[in-house]
């Protein structure tokens, strides 16, 4: 009786060690924090024996792990910098996984129906610029929607967030005086406002209060059921974001694409390319010393290229077009 | 067995080596006692040494700058602690504000005047408010606190005293009001839960003696019972103004997390816990990191300073009550 048990724990022992070689860490942004869970998840019975620790403990977090090297490989919403590059060992390749929306939420009273916003109205009500709904440039974009004369409640991001560098970064690209007087970060000194904590809080505050706009995360608005404004692209159409006007930005911008996959695809090119859209990124050192290690990843990153993108819709993320797909797998091979 | 331990007892003139005070406890109890007694210490000045290199890089370039200063502006590395300074101080400050009357009083009640049934009853309930989380609290006071203040108390304290400063400006329902009245809830009961134990050591002959010398109920309440239970009630609002000054998650739900420094109640604000919670998981820049981990290092400080002030308070007001 206790021979079987020993040998039952005897084989569960040797199963963690097993176990514990394949096991790899990971740290970094909270947005993919979903779909990754499910990828390493499935991952890990594709190939059993692997486990993949994330931990969504933000974009900065994830950077800052990697350069320690605490982590076999970080995650972000937005692409490191060069100075932050310089401070790592070794060369980090990115690899962009899936692709997120943002969108603009509002709570106007007496308006019902979707509201259209031009980049150049955007960064003027975040700037403070613009104040009242009843605004000649709201109006402008919006024919024929009676609009109050109310003061406009503008509701930002409080927390640092990826969701925050994107809305900064295409805003920084619409508006020259955003750009000088604001700029894009996840955090910023944001000239008018109240903040409120993730996407929730922003929400939150959206819908408690009267005559006010904000921003969230696609994936956000889709799951809750908020209505949302159409924003209009770099060709000049008025688009509203889904998963195809979100991706084909991504398309759109594939033609101009860096080597490094550092790139931001606000206000992409393209007739059908939604303006707020991003990648999101992993960060994965271009050499990894332990063979075993080195091959999993690499075996994980094409399973995350093609079986993996067939999740991204269901869970309200917009999957890679085909031409990032391979121009990516080209690069596994650079990991050494 | 209780007869070997007497009869093993040394003479008092008999010396002991280092070893049988070690057998015989006293001195490992003694080591084991001081060696917690000093992680304390040690935590404490761990902590300090800690956020102070952290924060070199902030400290060296803003220098005291950095206490005086508004802008907190990650994109152009600019940092000043001034809004969340005053934020902290004035969410903390309204709370005690209105929890001190309330806490006290109620203590006062549960200790002097209710039936012991119902005292027990309340205090049940009131520990079971200081065990919530305060995310909870947070959560609660969007969706009552903030719609409340928003639609009805705020526009009609600026209807009645719209001419103070204090009461001016746009109405957003978030802002240093609504922060200061979610902290006061949370506080609450500690206040309580603390000033009545102290109320309830007070000894009953001082009451009956006050009584004997023809003093009613409240005069022995006020003049005697008050005065013999002051460190105690003290020390709760002390503890209570930490955990204000230190709280986060309810703070951030409410303040509005704007660095502004602003006389209005009314206005949006920002506390030092707040953004160091909202902005550490996303700072990448190292000045920005750096700038937060000063942040810590100034609430530090807020608390000790805070902290020394009540000691020196307790000293300047001690012996009062037996004067009267």
């Amino acid at each position: 009786m206790n021979k079987a048990i020993l040998a039952i724990l005897a084989a569960g022992g040797l199963l963690m060690v097993t176990a514990a070689a394949q096991s790899i860490n990971a740290a970094g942004a909270t947005f993919p924090a979903p779909i990754y869970q499910k990828w390493f998840n499935d991952y890990s019975k594709v190939k059993p024996g692997t486990q993949v620790n994330y931990q969504s403990i933000g974009s900065g977090g994830g950077i800052r792990q990697l350069t320690e090297g605490t982590v076999d490989f970080g995650a972000s919403d937005m692409p490191m910098t060069d100075e932050q590059l310089s401070k790592v060992k070794v060369k980090v390749l990115h690899f962009p996984t899936v692709l997120g929306g943002l969108v603009p939420v509002y709570n106007v009273e007496g308006v019902s129906g979707d509201l259209k916003f031009s980049g150049d109205t955007l960064a003027g009500i975040f700037l403070g610029e613009i104040t009242k709904w009843d605004d000649a440039k709201l109006a402008n974009d919006n024919p024929g929607v009676k609009l109050p004369a109310k003061n406009i409640t503008v509701v930002h991001r409080s927390d640092g967030s990826g969701t925050s560098f994107v809305f900064t970064d295409y805003l920084s690209k619409v508006s020259g005086e955003w750009k000088s007087k604001v700029g894009a970060n996840s955090s910023v000194n944001w000239p008018v406002g109240l903040g409120g904590k993730g996407n929730e809080g922003v929400a939150g505050l959206v819908k408690q209060t009267p005559n006010s706009i904000g921003y969230v995360e696609l994936l956000f608005a889709v799951q809750n059921k908020m209505s949302y404004g159409f924003v209009k692209n770099a060709s000049g159409k008025f688009l509203k974001a889904d998963f195809n006007t979100v991706t084909e930005a991504a398309a759109g911008a594939a033609k101009s694409m860096p080597a490094d996959f550092r790139v931001s695809i606000t206000n992409a090119p393209g007739a059908n390319a939604y303006p707020i859209s991003s990648f999101t990124w992993l960060l994965i050192p271009s050499k990894i010393d332990d063979a075993s290690k080195r091959t999993t990843i690499k075996e994980f990153l094409n399973y995350m290229l093609t079986t993996g993108q067939k999740d991204a819709a269901g869970l309200s993320y917009a999957p890679l077009p085909k031409n990032v797909v391979a121009m990516e797998q080209k690069q596994i091979n650079a990991i050494l | 067995m209780a007869s070997t331990v007497l009869t093993s007892v040394p003479s008092p003139k008999r010396t002991r080596t280092f070893l049988q005070k070690l057998q015989d406890g006293d001195q490992v109890t003694h080591l084991i006692t001081v060696m917690f007694a000093a992680s304390v210490f040690l935590i404490t000045l761990l902590l300090v040494y800690e956020l102070w290199i952290r924060c070199g890089p902030s400290r060296s370039k803003f220098g005291l700058a950095f206490f005086f200063t508004k802008v907190w502006d990650p994109n152009a590395e600019q940092f000043g602690a001034l809004p969340f300074i005053y934020g902290t101080i004035v969410t903390s400050f309204v709370a005690l504000l209105i929890a001190v009357p309330l806490g006290v009083g109620a203590a006062i009640y549960l200790a002097e005047l209710a039936s012991p049934r119902w005292s027990n009853i309340f205090t049940f309930l009131i520990e079971l408010l200081a065990a919530v989380p305060s995310v909870i609290y947070g959560l609660l006071a969007i969706f009552t606190i903030v719609p409340l203040m928003r639609d009805y108390v705020e526009p009609t304290l600026q209807g009645a005293f719209g001419f103070l400063p204090v009461f001016s400006g746009p109405i957003y329902g978030v802002g240093f009001l609504s922060a200061s009245i979610t902290l006061a809830v949370m506080i609450f009961p500690f206040i309580i839960s603390i000033s009545r134990e102290s109320l309830m050591a007070v000894p009953r002959e001082q009451r009956e003696a006050a009584l004997a010398l023809g003093a009613t109920k409240w005069e022995s309440t006020y003049q005697v019972v008050l005065p013999y239970a002051r460190l105690g009630i003290f020390g709760s609002i002390f503890l209570a103004l930490a955990r204000a000054l230190g709280e986060t998650m309810a703070v951030t739900m409410v303040i509005g997390n704007t660095p502004n420094i602003s006389p209005s109640l009314f206005a949006t604000g920002y506390s030092i816990a707040a953004v160091i919670a909202n902005e550490f998981t996303e700072a990448t820049g190292d000045m920005h990191l750096s700038a937060l981990v000063e942040l810590g290092l100034v609430l530090f400080l807020l608390t000790m300073i805070i902290n020394a002030a009540a000691q020196l308070l307790i000293v300047a007001t001690a012996g009062k009550g037996t004067k009267h």
